[in-house]
C-alpha cells in the first residue's frame, strides 16, 4: 500500500536556458540545463511555491521515489509530502540540482560546447560556481515556471546559505527564508576540512587534473577519502560512540590494518558508496562554493550591513551537537537579522546527530517547521 | 507540569491579568523584547493591541513551539547568560513579565534590560501582599493564586516586595517612571505593598 504521506512516484524534468550566465568569477556559461522536480500543485496566483536548495551532495530529488527504483527516495522525504511539515497539499515544492552538479544539471561531466572536440566534457574547464551563481540560475528556473515570488526558500547547510542569498539578492522574490544548520561564512577549520577533501581528490593519480573522463577512469580513492573525512565531521562524537563505540567486527583484535572496528567498516562503506555515484569535480566545486560564501565580505565584514537588503521573514534553526555549523554560527545570522528589524525566529534543537541532524526525522524539529509553515500565507 | 529552576519559561500558571496593564504602557508600533515570553501570548496580545514589532526570548522547547504556533517571533536562548545577541538601545521596551522572581541572575538581567531597551517593564508577584504576610505569621510559606507553588517545588527563587524592588532600582541605576499595582483585575492605589498581588514597573536607565 502506498504511504499517504509520500508524494509518490516522481519524474525529474529538465529546463534549458540559452541565455549566457555571467558568473561571479567573471567566467561566462553559454547556456545551461537545470534538472528539477516538483511536488504538489502551483495555485492560480502562483503564490504557494517553495524552493528547496540542496547541500553539498544533495540533488533535485528531494521527495518521493522513482517508478523504476522505489528505494531511491528523495533526500528530504521525511520533511516534504502530503501532511508533512512542508505540506505538498498546500505548497508547490521545487527541488533543483545546482549548476556544477552531477545529477543532470550542467556540470563538469556535461559536454562542453566550446571545445573543438565533439563530445568532450568540461572537466577541469567547468568554471568555479558560487552560491550567488546558483541563486542566479535558480531565478531563471523560477521565471521559467512563472513564479515571481516564493512563499519560502528553504535549505539545510549549504542549502541554507542559498536561502540566505536569495533573501539578499532577490528580496522581493522570497517571503520567507528557512535557514537550517547553516552559517553566514565558513570558519578556518571548515575551510581546512574542505581543502583536505579536495587534496585527497586532486592528488589521486586517476584525477588527471580534472579531465579523468577522457582517460576512462574515476578518482575513486580520492573521492572516497574526501567523503570519509566529510562524513566524520557531519556526525558528532556522541552519535558515533552510540552507534559504533569501539565495537569490533569479529569481536577480537586481528593485529593488522583491515577494517577491524565497526566505525572503520562503516566509513569505508560510505566512502565506497559515495565514490561510485558522485563526480569528483562536482565535489571540488561544491566545497569551493561553501568556502567562498561570505555575504559580509563585500560590506567590510559587517553582516548586519550585508543583510540590509533583506525583506523576507526568517526561520533560523540549529542543532546542539552540530560542531561543523554550530549554533553559534546561526546566532550570528539571527543577530544580523535583528539588527535590521527583520521578523525572525530561532530555535536551537537538541540533537545528538551532529550536522546531519537537519536531515533526520526528529519530532520537535519537524513540529517547529510544520508550525512555521502552517502560519505562512500562500 | 512543574518547571525546574533553570526553566524560567512559565513560573506562574495562573491566567495572566497583566497583559492589558503592560499594553497600556506600550506605545503603538514600538519595538518590544519580551524576556521569558512563554508561549508568546503576551507578544501576540501586544501585536494585536498595539501593533508592536516584537520578539520573545525563551529557553523551553515546548514554549518555543507554542510561540511558532502563535505566529510570534521567538529567539531560543538562556536569559541567565545575558542578552549578548541584542544590540544596545535596540528596543523601545524590554519586558520581563512575571519572570524576575524566577531568575538566578537578577542583577544581571536588569542591567541587560537597561542596556538593550530604552525602557524596561517588569511585573512580579508582590511578596508583601497581606495574605502572604499572614501565612508567614502562622508559620508557613505563602501559597496563593499568584504564588501557586510549595516551598520545595517553586521556581520563584528571588521573591520581593514593592519596597524591595524600589530599593533595588535605586541601587542599580534604574529610574522608575511608573508603577501600577493590581489585585486580580482591580488596580490598587491604597497601601499597595499590603493589598496588591501583582506589581508593574516601567523604568529607564538613570541619566
Amino acid at each position: 500500500m502506498q504511504d499517504p504521506t509520500s508524494v509518490g512516484i516522481v519524474t525529474p524534468k529538465s529546463a534549458r536556458f540559452d541565455a549566457s550566465l555571467r558568473l561571479k568569477s567573471g567566467a561566462v556559461l553559454d547556456g545551461y540545463e537545470l534538472v528539477y522536480e516538483t511536488y504538489g500543485a502551483l495555485n492560480a496566483d502562483k503564490s504557494n511555491a517553495v524552493l528547496i536548495c540542496h547541500a553539498l551532495s544533495g540533488t533535485h530529488h528531494v521527495a518521493g521515489y522513482y517508478a523504476d527504483n522505489e528505494k531511491n527516495i528523495g533526500w528530504w522525504d521525511n520533511m516534504i509530502g502530503p501532511g508533512k511539515p512542508i505540506d505538498t497539499t498546500r505548497f508547490f515544492v521545487i527541488g533543483v540540482n545546482n549548476l556544477g552538479g552531477c545529477h543532470g544539471s550542467t556540470g563538469p561531466a556535461s559536454i562542453n560546447p566550446k571545445t573543438g572536440k565533439p563530445g568532450k566534457p568540461y572537466g577541469a574547464d567547468f568554471p568555479v560556481v558560487t552560491v550567488e551563481d546558483w541563486v542566479q540560475a535558480q531565478v531563471q528556473l523560477a521565471d521559467y515556471l512563472g513564479i515571481k515570488q516564493f512563499a519560502a526558500v528553504a535549505g539545510g547547510s549549504l542549502g541554507g546559505m542559498q536561502a540566505l542569498q536569495w533573501a539578499l539578492d532577490f528580496p522581493d522574490r522570497v517571503r520567507h527564508a528557512l535557514v537550517i544548520a547553516a552559517a553566514a561564512k565558513l570558519t578556518a577549520q571548515n575551510i581546512a576540512f574542505n581543502d583536505v577533501a579536495r587534496q585527497a581528490i586532486m592528488t589521486d593519480p586517476d584525477f588527471h587534473g580534472g579531465d579523468f573522463y577522457s582517460h576512462g577512469v574515476v578518482p575513486k580513492k580520492g573521492l572516497r577519502l574526501a567523503r570519509m573525512l566529510g562524513h566524520i565531521t557531519y556526525l558528532s562524537d556522541d552519535s558515533m560512540a552510540e552507534k559504533f563505540g569501539r565495537d569490533l567486527r569479529s569481536g577480537v583484535h586481528a593485529y593488522n590494518f583491515d577494517a577491524e572496528f565497526e566505525i572503520e567498516s562503516y566509513l569505508r562503506y560510505q566512502g565506497d558508496k559515495f565514490a561510485g555515484r558522485f563526480d569528483a569535480n562536482t565535489y571540488l566545486l561544491m566545497t569551493k562554493a561553501l568556502d567562498y560564501f561570505d555575504p559580509a565580505h563585500a560590506h567590510g565584514g559587517d553582516l548586519s550591513t550585508a543583510f540590509r537588503a533583506a525583506q523576507a521573514d526568517f526561520l533560523v534553526l540549529s542543532f546542539t551537537s552540530d560542531w561543523r555549523f554550530s549554533p553559534e554560527r546561526s546566532r550570528t545570522i539571527v543577530k544580523a537579522l535583528l539588527d535590521n528589524g527583520r521578523d525572525v525566529s530561532y530555535a536551537e534543537i537538541t540533537s545528538s546527530h551532529g550536522h546531519d541532524s537537519f536531515l533526520m526525522e526528529d519530532r520537535h524539529y519537524h513540529d517547529l517547521v510544520r508550525a512555521y509553515m502552517d502560519n505562512l500565507a500562500t | 507540569m512543574m518547571t525546574t529552576m533553570t526553566n524560567i519559561a512559565t513560573p506562574l500558571i495562573v491566567p495572566r491579568p497583566d497583559f492589558a496593564a503592560i499594553a497600556a504602557w506600550v506605545k503603538p508600533g514600538a519595538r518590544v523584547l519580551d524576556l521569558g515570553c512563554g508561549d508568546g501570548s503576551l507578544l501576540r496580545y501586544l501585536r494585536d493591541a498595539c501593533d508592536v514589532r516584537g520578539y520573545g526570548v525563551e529557553i523551553d522547547d515546548d514554549n518555543i513551539l507554542a510561540c511558532f504556533k502563535n505566529g510570534v517571533n521567538v529567539i531560543q536562548g538562556d536569559l541567565e547568560s545575558g542578552l549578548s545577541g541584542f544590540e544596545s538601545g535596540s528596543f523601545d521596551y524590554v519586558i520581563l513579565s512575571q519572570t524576575l522572581q524566577a531568575m538566578k541572575h537578577t542583577e544581571g538581567i536588569v542591567k541587560e534590560m537597561l542596556r538593550v531597551g530604552k525602557e524596561g517593564i517588569v511585573s512580579f508577584p508582590n511578596f508583601g501582599y497581606w495574605q502572604n504576610r499572614l501565612q508567614i505569621v502562622f508559620g508557613r510559606m505563602p501559597v496563593s493564586e499568584a504564588l501557586p507553588y510549595q516551598w520545595f517545588d517553586t521556581p520563584n527563587i528571588h521573591l520581593c516586595t514593592l519596597g524591595d524592588f524600589e530599593a533595588f532600582c535605586h541601587q542599580h541605576g534604574a529610574h522608575i517612571l511608573e508603577r501600577r499595582v493590581m489585585s486580580g483585575d482591580r488596580q490598587i492605589t491604597f497601601a499597595p505593598n499590603l493589598l496588591g498581588t501583582l506589581a508593574f514597573y516601567r523604568f529607564e536607565r538613570l541619566k
